[in-house]
């Protein structure tokens, strides 16, 4: 079963669950940024959770159906049509040979998540298929004439709708604090959780960027490289934090002052640029 | 060595030394994802059960190390930092370069992109800081210079290094073999490419 791309949107990546665990070899996570919404897709589509899904970033996907598929949209919330026609987010959707489903800017999120039924068949590069936008990593971006074949059909599952994202307005994720909490300004720590931080419009997968205060590092000497993860919160040396996202680097330079609980950095996968952020701080495990 | 948080699924094991961080991670290694970096070794799962493991753990002696390969690797001094770095080490540009192929350099650890590597062992001459502000897009093949390191970018990327020049050598390439051309342990001879 063949989808060809005939418009591929800002950008539009192959997903799915990523690198874990590669590190020492210097390979980042990589995977759906909202891991949440891609287990949601293949769910409604009765896939394996680890098959792969097409994460588009802020809409402009069009897609034409050569064969008879079924798909299911889920993350960032926007119009979605079918040859024109509106239709459902977080449903399982059929279209017939010849149809085209486009995916409109999204006006609650920034990255929805198309699942075709049976998975994407992609060539899998040290055991992903993900696009590791750092790393150059797995397929390049959709681009237009791209052909997406998909594994074998099978039943759909008959499921409720998955109800659309309600991520408006201020977003706040838990913290842990450190580890280089103590090469800032007590005072620092005190405004990374106090403050209103603002979504910078150079964010992507490697990064969510930050503007608010500046935070005041009391030791100004280099950090010697560390490991990072996604969800590290790495000031830089003009005072302002990036949350790093899937595809951060292994290792940075500069002191993480914070660390964003695990399960709250798919938020950011859904934040956008001039969105509120704040952070709250839960105890040290 | 002291444990650090390190969020809700990781642990950070900080050192005094490259060598103490590498005696814990081959230690732990084994038992539990671990990545190493220039004085640390980052965990990876559940925080209080890595706490019981490093407790349980002793660091591994430093061993000695296998033969090592010496890769040679040509480039071409023409970075936009070799400037700044003249003025921050107060050599000339010419002296720059020259440190910089003098100096016998080793592969100390893997990390920040795959293929990248942080080498040690240069001319202490050539210590330099970090930009303030990392650069959005460094070529792939800029060879850099960031603290005591020296490394290339093997695609382009983000950076906040030095740049002083760049080099042609693929440093990645997941269809060879080894995808990496440089692993730890391995020498690195820099040339000026003719």
């Amino acid at each position: 079963m063949t989808l060809v791309v005939e418009q591929p949107g800002l950008l539009s990546l192959v997903q799915d669950r990523g690198r874990p665990n590669l590190g020492d070899l210097g390979v980042s996570p990589s995977g759906a940024f909202d891991r949440t919404a891609l287990r949601q897709v293949n769910v409604l589509l009765g896939n394996d959770l680890a098959d792969a899904a097409i994460e588009v970033l802020g809409g402009g996907l069009l897609l034409r159906a050569e064969e008879a598929t079924v798909c299911a949209i889920t993350g960032g919330v926007g119009p979605i049509t079918v040859d024109g026609d509106p239709a459902p987010y977080g449903r399982a959707l059929r279209l017939q040979p010849g149809q085209r489903l486009a995916i409109g800017p999204p006006t609650s999120g920034l990255r929805t998540y198309l699942g075709v039924l049976g998975g994407l068949s992609i060539t899998a590069e040290l055991g992903s298929c993900s696009s590791d936008t750092l790393a150059g990593l797995g397929p390049a971006p959709l681009k237009a004439g791209d052909r997406l074949d998909t594994g074998p059909h099978h039943p759909v599952p008959d499921l409720e709708d998955i109800p659309p994202l309600g991520r408006t307005g201020e977003l706040t994720l838990d913290v842990i604090v450190g580890p280089r909490d103590d090469w800032f300004a007590a005072d620092s720590v005190r405004q990374l959780l106090e403050s209103r931080w603002e979504v910078g419009s150079a964010s992507d997968r490697i990064g969510v960027r930050l503007s608010g205060p500046t935070l005041e590092r009391t030791r100004s000497e280099e950090l010697p490289s560390e490991p990072c993860v996604r969800g590290s919160i790495q000031v830089t040396a003009d005072g302002q934090p990036i949350v790093f996202g899937p595809d951060h680097p292994v290792t940075g330079g500069y002191p993480v002052i914070a660390v964003v609980v695990d399960a709250h950095t798919d938020r950011l996968a859904q934040a956008r640029p001039g969105q509120a952020v704040r952070f709250r701080r839960r105890p040290t495990p | 060595m002291k444990l650090r948080p390190y969020g809700d699924t990781a642990l950070l094991v900080d050192c005094e030394s490259l060598e103490e961080a590498q005696g814990w991670y081959a230690a732990l290694c084994d038992h539990v994802p671990a990545v190493l970096g220039a004085r640390t070794v980052l965990l990876r799962g559940v925080p209080s059960d890595l706490r019981t493991l490093v407790a349980r753990t002793s660091p591994t002696a430093p061993g000695t190390s296998p033969a090592t390969q010496t890769v040679e690797i040509p480039v071409t001094y023409d970075g936009v930092d070799l400037d700044e770095v003249a003025r921050l080490t107060g050599l000339p540009a010419t002296g720059v370069i020259e440190a910089h192929t003098a100096s016998t350099w080793t592969v100390a650890f893997g990390g920040f992109a795959p293929g990248f590597c942080y080498l040690v062992g240069g001319d202490p001459r050539l210590v330099v800081p970090r930009r303030d502000s990392p650069r959005a897009r460094v070529p792939a093949g800029s060879v850099g210079l960031a603290g005591e390191f020296s490394g290339v970018y093997p695609r382009e990327s983000p950076g906040g290094w030095q740049l002083i020049g760049h080099t042609t050598l693929a440093m990645w390439d997941s269809r060879r073999d080894e995808p990496a051309l440089l692993v730890a342990g391995m020498t690195v001879r820099f040339t000026v490419a003719s």
